[in-house]
């Protein structure tokens, strides 16, 4: 008994102290130093609170993170529905087992180039000049080049769900194929319809993977700063912006208070998320 | 000019070159100065406009030392200077850095007496005034902050004390970049970035300090406001200055803003935008690809900015004077040279004439039409001949400066300020 302990501690500890080392003791240092004061050029330490006197007093600050929580829900939604869509073709539609990874694995083909680069490569697409206003005016669509394209809140979540997708595909069809067909076949002997079926056996078997999906995309695009950057040509805010520019002026203690606050809104909201869901039980 | 010393060794050098410099110092003369000069490194970092790496192979070839070229954005530029003084023995920085860093004694003050082209330095960085008539401009100009008491001074001093924070290296003077087959008309106003013309059309750069300056010109230019000194505004002048560009910003005046010099080229390239804040090199990127641009000279001036080289406060015996050698090669011509060949400025024009063909020194320096194709250091082709440089001369263009870039009293406030206009 006393020997098992042992071995079950050692075998923990492994993965305990990574987690220690590169998890919990960076996050702590940054609620740490969020208490700290700067100066133009260094930060002294100190039990301050300025930072988030500033930050929670600022204007700025709320409307950076409703920002922020536009551009999650927007992508949530968006990539919801294609990843779903995607996922339930491949997983009930493709008959063999072959064909669903082959095409599953053309799913992630677009993904072995640098994100950046996906994402960069939509600026010359969507320009006031780009192939995409130069098409819709020679098809005689529009006349005048569409400016909202580029550099607006369409481009900015345009770039992520085209980034972030295979994020939602990836959970929802591993959970999709895990489902057993013959409760599918129930169904229809019962005699639901096509959408019955999707509706009442389909999406709540599917919760899990929808929900993993979801914190993958809320997170990504929560802590994201360079898409919104290029996309919006720095006319758009959200809450990485804020941190990137304090981290350019040196002023780490603000950077990382606005960080532990950003940390804390997104545990609150991955922790409502999992009150509807209870994913281990049902991994 | 000094020369290396042939006994004297730091103890940095003396722990790299370890047995061979002291072996070294045993043998003949020549033999020693070979052995010590090439055991020399000397650290350097700064922006990238300057750090090239072509001037480091040259040093090498010149001087026997080795230069090693660190490049950084302005920001880490002004922390590494002010934090870490043991990580560099040659801050290549602004003037408006240097009036940061200068307090905190990491820096050093040079001795002009060993500057051997002291005297050529160009008005600007010594009295202030480019030529006797010249007015003095606003912000941060670098005679305001290049001179100090002595060689531990920490107070800038006004007049040539005979010892320099910063022995100038490179300069120009900025203006808005146009797109002239774009607007079809004649520009010469700062104010024009924001006329609703061109609505939907400009940008601005996203660099606080120099944005900030770029704007305090249009809200002078549209008669909104006289500043009794940009480079220096009080928090309701700030307000007042980001107020009218935040109303423009709200109005979809602004395409975007960059804060890369490629951002800026693909911006203009791209025709996405057709007037904006711009760099000298950026114009000549975009012109490179057959795309008309203009650096367009306007009625308000310029704004100017300039860099120079500081020794770490660190810096002592061998590797001091070799950073001497190496400031007064510097300042002898061939690097003015490689620079004002990409258009920008050397702080001794003179010297930088015997580097340059009569063809270069005409179109670049004198604002002459150029007799033949015009290339730069890299052989690229960059004018042909016939043109003449945006806004003319050396004397038309850096005696039209307006202000300098700039570090203000309230820039903690400034800074607060301009993120809230990025995201309003």
């Amino acid at each position: 008994m006393r020997n098992n302990s042992v071995i079950g501690w050692l075998l923990a500890a492994p993965l305990s102290l990574v987690l220690l080392v590169f998890l919990v003791a960076p996050i702590v240092m940054i609620v740490v130093v969020s208490f700290w004061g700067a100066t133009e050029w260094s930060i002294y330490p100190a039990f301050q609170f300025d930072n988030y006197a500033f930050l929670l007093t600022s204007d700025v600050t709320y409307r950076v993170f409703l920002n922020t929580l536009k551009y999650a829900a927007i992508t949530w939604a968006c990539t919801l529905l294609i990843g779903f869509t995607v996922a339930y073709y491949l997983a009930f539609h493709i008959r063999s087992l072959t064909w669903q990874v082959a095409l599953f694995l053309l799913c992630t083909i677009p993904f072995l180039t640098s994100n950046i680069i996906r994402m960069i490569s939509w600026i010359p697409f969507l320009g006031r000049n780009g192939i995409a206003n130069s098409t819709l005016i020679s098809l005689g669509v529009i006349d005048e080049p569409l400016e909202w394209l580029l550099f607006s809140d369409f481009s900015v979540i345009l770039a992520f769900v085209h980034l972030y997708t295979l994020f939602m595909v990836v959970p929802i069809f591993n959970t999709m194929m895990r489902i057993d067909k013959s409760l599918i076949e129930a169904a229809a002997d019962a005699g639901a319809s096509g959408w019955q079926t999707l509706r009442h056996v389909i999406i709540p078997l599917t919760k899990p993977g929808i929900m993993i999906g979801t914190i993958f995309v809320v997170a990504l695009v929560m802590g994201d700063f360079i898409t919104v950057r290029f996309m919006s040509g720095s006319q758009s805010a959200n809450v990485g912006r804020m941190i990137q520019n304090d981290i350019g002026l040196l002023q780490y203690p603000s950077a990382a208070a606005t960080a532990v606050i950003l940390l804390v809104t997104v545990l609150l909201l991955i922790g409502t998320l999992l009150r509807f869901v209870d994913i281990r039980k049902e991994l | 000019m000094t020369t290396i010393s042939k006994v004297r060794y730091s103890r940095r050098s003396l722990l790299k070159a370890g047995g061979a410099a002291v072996a070294a110092a045993a043998l003949p003369a020549p033999m020693v100065w070979g052995q010590e000069t090439k055991n020399i490194t000397l650290r350097q970092f700064g922006t990238g406009v300057s750090n090239l790496n072509e001037v480091a192979e040259k040093v090498k070839e010149d001087l026997g030392f080795t230069l090693e070229m660190t490049a950084l954005d302005s920001d880490s530029v002004t922390q590494r200077a002010a934090t870490q003084p043991d990580s560099f023995d040659i801050a290549d920085i602004e003037y408006w850095i240097c009036k940061k860093v200068w307090p905190t004694g990491n820096l050093q003050a040079m001795d002009t007496s060993k500057i051997a082209n002291y005297d050529k330095i160009v008005g600007t960085f010594r009295s202030g005034k480019l030529t006797p008539e010249s007015v003095i401009a606003q912000g941060t100009a670098p005679h305001t902050v290049g001179f100090t008491t002595g060689a531990d001074g920490k107070e800038f001093v006004q007049e040539e004390s005979g010892w320099m924070t910063l022995i100038p290296t490179i300069y120009n003077a900025d203006t808005l970049g146009i797109r002239p087959d774009l607007i079809g008309r004649p520009i010469s106003n700062w104010s024009e970035l924001l006329n609703p013309e061109f609505k939907g059309k400009a940008s601005i750069l996203d660099i606080s300090s120099i944005g900030i300056m770029d704007m305090a010109m249009v809200v002078e230019s549209m008669g909104e406001y006289k500043y009794p000194d940009k480079g220096n505004m009080t928090k309701e002048e700030i307000d007042l200055t980001l107020g009218i560009f935040t109303e423009a910003k709200q109005n979809g005046q602004f395409r975007a803003f960059w804060k890369s010099f490629d951002e800026s080229v693909n911006l203009m390239a791209s025709g996405e935008v057709v007037i904006q804040s711009m760099w000298s090199p950026a114009i000549t990127a975009v012109r490179s690809q057959g795309i008309p641009c203009v650096y367009q000279p306007l009625e308000e001036g310029y704004r100017s900015w300039g860099g120079g080289i500081g020794l770490s406060a660190s810096l002592s015996g061998m590797e001091l004077d070799a950073a001497y050698e190496y400031i007064n090669w510097y300042l002898s011509g061939w690097v003015g040279g490689f620079l004002m060949r990409q258009g920008y400025y050397s702080a001794v024009p003179e010297t930088s004439k015997n580097f340059m063909s009569e063809d270069e020194w005409g179109f670049w320096f004198e604002g002459k039409p150029a007799a033949g194709d015009i290339t730069n250091p890299f052989g690229q082709v960059m004018e042909k001949a016939g043109a003449v440089r945006d806004g003319g001369s050396f004397y038309d263009r850096m005696g039209a400066v307006a202000c300098w870039n700039a570090v203000m009293d309230e820039n903690q406030y400034m800074v607060r300020k301009w993120n809230e206009f990025i995201a309003a």
